[in-house]
């Protein structure tokens, strides 16, 4: 262990770093200039993405416990990129609601260890480094959901994300148990080896997808999804959805397609009906809800089940297509939730008629909220729909033309609802639309740059093609 | 930048500039330039047509082709024949009379015209593409703005038409992709790359079992757009409630695009699933050319008319197609032409009346011949045009569908074809009828004495689609030699 085998941590430890030099800056600040750590924070996470980019090569520590590779090494600076889009918009409501109530970083704070067990959840190379990841970048989310304090709801929203937290973790460590109980080991690279389709090993894995499951909020572990997006502050809502999905979609990904895959003629069932589950049910509540935030909420859970298009193949086309629609989904999101953030904050408005005649009063704001909601419908020339598009190849690829068939009419009914936002701001007219506000610096920057994101992503071919090339380390 | 990706860029150009103008003088000014230089492009395109192709004997003449994402095989690929090139021009000149009729458009001018130019940068991709990815793309850029076009600036139940219209359309598009996957991953059933190349997938023997699963889902999902029986049904409350352009643009050209990609992609593509299943879409588009024509004499809105009206013609393209021989062919694409013309003059001129006396109810209207004699005379020529008089293009049209169709001698051929072509008399006695309640007799309101005259710019309007409807009547031959020209690798590939 030397010196240059820490640099293959280097984002967990630049992260680290960074939470740390937080807490110490805070001690030493006026108590009425608190706010300004919001722009050391963004400051010093923007160094941190950027740092990011260098390349890594691929390599293991820890006997195997932390690994690292390109692509892997690419999710975490999509996560970073979300990330700091994410704390750009929160930046105002930060200094408007937590700092005034004059509370210091947790927020930052929070946030950055819930990534941080993301970094190591998605490079982890056994079953126990993968579970300490897990815990750790979903405790710190409840803290963050009930950050809130004077409002009940989101005091609600933390509780109910803790206890069904909680109680998926605890399965998905049982099956991990089974698991360990079958093959006799802990490591993926030896699990791989040894591992047989018999009853326990099926039902632990079973299991265990069932805590990621969760995490993703597949259908039928959806139910917190909602109410926990509802009550939590919109950042955190933001957060749950584009971030912690990311993540965990990526890691049950290399679960599946490495460790896992001997038993793919079981999985591949299992998501299958899951793929199916997931996009009908989450698109059709999605059809009656009038708050913003738990319309997202089932866009979104309708959204991962598409995802499940490309987990179904194990090819490397399915990798590739999973993570770049991956990364268009967090800019989609993203650029929803920042207009709906705006908007929130300047008036308290979140429900789908508070939009009504929004294009009149605030063109900017509709029009970035209509290009990420065509994006999340899938309608080019924006990147929505090379992501779709291309998830369906994938899947259609390994035959799956029926399942198909059910997503592209899943399509047609997210449409509808995705149009439905579109009506209020555009066709509609009212007496109390809301009022034209200007966004400030940062709210500002973190739309351009959602939107920059979603117009080139898609039509700008070699990003595909890199990640394409990346993906062949999990084949 | 070659001639045919001009017509991408001119309109995403307008599109930029659109977006820096103010009010409504600014942005007319810029969307009739745009368009009229468009137009300008597209004759000068017929003409670069014309000598390339004395010299040049490929299929698609044009061509350029890069790798787009190279993973898929995906190409920005383009090419014209000569039934691109027609449908082009059509689109030329209906975007410009809609351009022009919409001269006095207030409420948001700015977004309407950048809606409008969206549209129809969609359709020149969609009718230049060579590419099935491409075309797809386009295909849905054309179809999305007409979900704000009717919702913003329509009328009546516009928010309920615009969301039917958008969702039936999207809606086949989404099965029209589960098509396209299909063919695509057939592509290779002759040893080579999977591919989205139309030409080249033309080339390949796609194994009969795909072919067909798949046709009917590629049929269809143009289809829809073409207005096929029982899939129509948007089609009538999109038009009634769009405003007067996007009427027109909608049914001169956008309806277009479903005989065209039924031609390009579903036959050309999948022949032998065309053949097994043509039987079966006989019915349904001969149905539809019927039943489109009994709708709208029962209809008492003007623009109900002419949308069942639509429905009825654009059957007879989708029957002339399934009729599967050469004549047949040049009379489903000259009478989608014709139609492009016919029904886009129509909608301007129901927009005119209707910008006048306030209704569209036949039956509230009368004797508008000897109030606004303009519009009434150029109406009963459009109308005469609609029912196949002779002189007109809408006879050349359909004289060659029906002697096409008259080809085969089956019986069920033979019984489908009588039953479509009768609906020539009912096409008649609707048209006959609308200008005998609403043209002749005693005017019924004294409000209708004092109408405001045709404006210059609605003259220009009418006479960019009169010209064009006379001359294919009156001179058919150059026209149909371009086409049938062009048809020919598509009898060889499909025969």
């Amino acid at each position: 262990m030397n010196f240059s085998n820490f640099l293959l941590m280097r984002h967990e430890i630049l992260l680290l770093a960074i939470t740390m030099i937080l807490l110490i800056v805070e001690i030493f600040i006026h108590k009425h200039k608190k706010s300004s750590i919001i722009h050391l924070a963004i400051f010093l996470f923007g160094i941190h993405t950027a740092i990011g980019f260098f390349t890594i090569e691929e390599s293991s520590l820890f006997g195997g416990m932390f690994r690292t590779n390109s692509m892997i090494h690419l999710f975490k600076n999509v996560l970073n990129i979300g990330v700091f889009i994410l704390l750009l918009q929160s930046a105002d409501w930060l200094k408007d609601k937590i700092f005034n109530e004059n509370r210091g970083s947790e927020f930052f704070i929070l946030l950055f260890s819930s990534l941080l067990g993301m970094y190591f959840m998605i490079s982890s190379g056994d079953f126990l480094m993968f579970y300490i990841g897990l815990e750790l970048s979903t405790l710190p989310v409840a803290a963050l959901a009930a950050i809130e304090t004077s409002k009940r709801i989101s005091s609600e929203a933390g509780i109910k994300l803790i206890l069904s937290a909680a109680l998926a973790s605890g399965v998905s460590l049982f099956g991990i148990s089974m698991l360990y109980a079958t093959s006799g080991s802990i490591y993926f690279d030896s699990i791989s080896e040894i591992i047989t389709s018999s009853n326990l090993t099926i039902l632990g894995m079973l299991l265990f997808f069932a805590g990621l499951a969760f995490k993703i909020s597949l259908v039928p572990f959806h139910f917190w999804t909602a109410d926990v997006y509802e009550g939590a502050p919109i950042s955190i809502a933001s957060y749950l959805s584009v971030i912690s999905k990311g993540a965990a979609v990526f890691i049950l990904m290399i679960l599946l397609f490495t460790v896992l895959k001997p038993l793919m003629h079981v999985w591949e069932n299992i998501v299958y009906v899951i793929a199916i589950a997931t996009m009908f049910i989450g698109n059709l509540f999605a059809l009656r809800q009038q708050n913003m935030k738990r319309f997202l909420a089932f866009s979104s859970i309708a959204q991962a089940g598409f995802i499940l298009l490309g987990l179904i193949t194990g090819t490397q086309l399915g990798t590739a297509t999973v993570v770049y629609f991956v990364l268009i989904y967090i800019f989609s999101n993203l650029a929803a939730f920042g207009v709906v953030q705006a908007i929130s904050l300047q008036t308290g408005k979140e429900n789908i008629d508070d939009y009504e005649g929004l294009y009149r009063t605030n063109p900017n704001l509709s029009l970035v909220m209509m290009l990420a909601l065509f994006s999340l419908a899938g309608i080019p020339p924006v990147a929505g729909f090379f992501g779709k598009f291309f998830l369906f190849t994938a899947a259609a690829s390994e035959g799956y033309y029926l399942l198909v068939f059910l997503a592209v009419v899943n399509v047609t009914i997210s449409l509808y609802y995705y149009l439905l936002v579109v009506r209020a701001m555009f066709l509609r007219k009212s007496e109390n639309a809301i009022p034209y506000f200007t966004n400030k610096l940062y709210m500002r920057l973190g739309l351009i740059i959602t939107v920059i994101g979603i117009l080139v992503i898609g039509l700008y071919s070699p990003l595909y093609d890199y990640i394409y090339e990346l993906s062949s380390v999990f084949n | 930048m070659d001639i045919l990706s001009l017509f991408i860029v001119l309109p995403v150009i307008t599109i930029l500039v659109l977006v820096f103008t103010k009010g409504l003088k600014q942005a007319r000014q810029i969307a009739m330039i745009g368009s009229l230089i468009q137009l300008g492009m597209a004759i000068n395109l017929m003409f670069a047509y014309f000598k390339e192709k004395a010299v040049n004997d490929a299929i698609m003449v044009f061509t350029k082709d890069l790798v787009w994402f190279k993973q898929f095989n995906i190409h920005y690929n383009i090419g014209v024949d000569g039934i691109s090139v027609a449908l082009i021009l059509l689109t030329a000149i209906v975007v410009l009379a809609g351009v022009f009729i919409s001269w006095k458009m207030k409420d948001l001018p700015k977004e309407f015209f950048i809606s409008l130019i969206v549209l129809s940068t969609g359709v020149y991709g969609f009718f230049i593409s060579l590419d099935l990815f491409t075309m797809f793309v386009f295909f849905e850029i054309a179809v999305i703005p007409m979900y704000l076009l009717i919702g913003i600036w329509g009328s009546g139940p516009k928010e309920y038409s615009a969301m039917k219209l958008t969702l039936m359309l999207m809606g086949a598009s989404a099965v029209l992709l589960v098509g396209i996957l299909g063919i695509y991953f057939n592509s290779n059933a002759d040893g080579g790359p999977l591919t989205f190349n139309i030409l080249e997938i033309a080339q390949v023997n796609i194994p009969f079992k795909a072919q067909k699963l798949f046709f009917p889902l590629t049929f269809i999902g143009f289809a829809v757009i073409g207005a096929l029986f029982p899939f129509h049904t948007w089609s009538p409350d999109g038009h009634a409630s769009a405003p007067t352009a996007v009427s027109m643009l909608h049914a001169g050209v956008l309806m277009k695009l479903g005989g065209y990609g039924v031609f390009r992609v579903a036959m050309f593509l999948l022949p032998e699933g065309a053949l097994h299943w043509s039987w079966f879409f006989i019915i349904l588009s001969a149905f539809g050319v019927i039943y489109g024509a009994f709708a709208a004499i029962k209809q008492t809105d003007l623009k109900y008319i002419n949308a069942y009206s639509s429905v009825s013609h654009l059957g007879m393209v989708l029957f002339a197609l399934l009729m599967l021989n050469k004549t047949a062919w040049n009379g489903a694409i000259l009478q989608s032409l014709s139609h492009g013309f016919m029904t886009a003059l129509f909608f301007a001129l129901i927009g005119m009346i209707y910008g006048r006396t306030h209704t569209r109810d036949i039956n509230k209207l009368g004797g508008l011949l000897k109030v606004i004699p303009f519009i009434s005379a150029i109406y009963v020529i459009a109308g005469l045009a609609s029912l196949g008089l002779p002189g007109f293009s809408g006879f050349v049209a359909e004289m060659n569908i029906f002697v096409g169709a008259f080809q085969h001698d089956e019986l069920f051929y033979r019984v489908a074809t009588i039953i479509s072509a009768s609906a020539i008399v009912v096409t008649a006695v609707y048209i006959l009828r609308v200008v005998g309640i609403m043209l002749m007799g005693p005017v019924k309101s004294e409000a209708y004495l004092d109408l405001p005259k045709v404006t210059w710019y609605e003259k220009t309007g009418i006479f960019l689609l009169l010209i064009p409807m006379v001359g294919i009547g009156v001179a058919p031959l150059w026209l149909s030699d371009m086409i049938l020209a062009s048809l020919e690798p598509f009898i060889q590939g499909v025969l």
